[in-house]
């Protein structure tokens, strides 16, 4: 019942949205055919003025999971993150998600299948792929569109609660699934 | 930082890849054998010219999606929608962002993309993101650096306000979960955990020496003025 709501405002949201904004153009006496290609001609400069700082973060980040040495980081970690009660499979998780989506969508992907879905691992990637963002992916992204090279505190700030999010995710998902 | 990270990741790979190369193996009966192979490194340099074009098919495969939110974003400012919605949240925009003027289409376009993050509206939200950033760009007077606003609205972007994590829900359903959606609780727990501490990091880090902006809003107002 509560997953059938939830289904049915994510296929609703998004014809609703753009109905409205047409609607509401039409309305109030916009040329909407006439505005929106005007709008959608910026769409191909911005794809192609991020490209230097897609290919910048993505090879580096190729680069450090290809050569091992995120396995490496991850052994690492272990004995650190025990002491918060995080399973040490799902530690490559709270790694690669500020750094990569598909990366870490992959990851989850894997303790599901791995666990079964129900398992506390499993669940734990899960809250932690729901809650945080891939922080490196937006920042190089949003700041290349504009030109923006010095990014100051935004990504010190970003980083911060990035781990705040991944503890929170830990400490919720044993209190409620525990 | 960012330049230290590159580093560290691009850096760290190769030198780990060249490490495993030797392919030392330690076991207590033959002790430390070496078997030495240049597969790793192989390897890298494949995964690397992969990701390579991977970033740009990546980026040419926005386009389309990037027109079409910006199409539509253009006729919700044209017809003073994004004005209406803007309006509903102002309150909070203003404490959020006091160097933005309340009327501003940054304050729009800001709006929009949060919603669409909240509703797990992945692809919308990144046009409209981006469309921010360049209406915040517009307020910037060095434009190679960020503004105060600019980082409060990355800060909250990165540490995705999310009310319906769709794709995870998603996931979780394909692979049989008893209850798919039991995640939501957690996850708007744990996200707003993470949001709280952005905006908390954002207002303490911007007022430290070393992130304060090198040419104070006043003068660079003046000099802006004068060309």
């Amino acid at each position: 019942m509560f997953q059938g709501i939830i289904n049915g405002v994510s296929a609703i949201a998004i014809p609703l949205l753009i109905l409205a904004i047409v609607g509401h153009g039409w309305y109030k006496k916009v040329k909407v055919y006439e505005v929106f290609t005007e709008g959608a001609k910026e769409g191909f400069t911005v794809a192609v003025r991020i490209i230097p700082f897609l290919v910048a973060i993505l090879v580096a980040i190729g680069a450090f999971r290809s050569s091992g040495a995120l396995d490496l980081l991850t052994s690492l970690l272990a004995p650190l993150t025990s002491w918060i009660g995080m399973p040490g499979e799902v530690i490559p998780m709270a790694l690669m998600r500020p750094l990569s989506g598909s990366g870490a969508m992959g990851i989850v992907s894997e303790l599901i299948n791995t666990y079964g879905a129900d398992s506390m691992i499993a669940r734990m990637a899960a809250v932690m792929e729901g809650s945080t963002e891939t922080t490196f992916y937006i920042l190089a992204v949003y700041f290349g569109s504009v030109g923006v090279k010095k990014t100051r505190h935004a990504l010190p700030a970003a980083l911060t609660a990035d781990l705040a999010g991944i503890i929170a995710a830990v400490v919720v998902t044993q209190l409620v699934f525990g | 930082m960012i330049n230290t990270i590159w580093l560290v990741l691009m850096g760290g790979g190769i030198l780990v890849a060249a490490f495993q190369c030797l392919g030392l193996d330690y076991s207590s009966a033959s002790g430390l054998v070496m078997n030495p192979s240049f597969e790793p490194l192989t390897t890298l340099t494949s995964g690397l010219f992969s990701s390579a074009k991977a970033s740009v098919e990546l980026a040419l495969g926005l386009v389309g999606i990037m027109a079409l939110w910006l199409g539509l974003m253009r006729i919700a400012e044209e017809s003073g929608l994004v004005k209406i919605f803007a309006r509903a949240v102002r309150p909070i925009m203003i404490r959020l962002f006091p160097e933005v003027p309340p009327e501003h289409p940054a304050m729009g376009a800001m709006v929009m993309n949060i919603a669409a993050n909240m509703l797990g509206l992945g692809n919308a939200a990144t046009p409209l993101g981006l469309k921010a950033m360049q209406e915040l760009q517009k307020l910037n007077k060095v434009k190679d650096t960020a503004t105060n606003a600019m980082a409060t609205f990355m800060a909250l972007n990165t540490s995705s306000v999310t009310f319906i994590p769709a794709t995870i829900i998603g996931i979780r359903a394909a692979a049989n979960a008893s209850n798919p959606a039991e995640i939501i609780g957690p996850v708007i727990l744990a996200t707003g955990v993470s949001t709280t501490v952005a905006i908390i990091m954002i207002k303490f880090l911007q007022k430290l020496p070393k992130y304060k902006l090198e040419v104070p809003e006043a003068t660079a107002i003046d000099e802006q003025g004068e060309i």
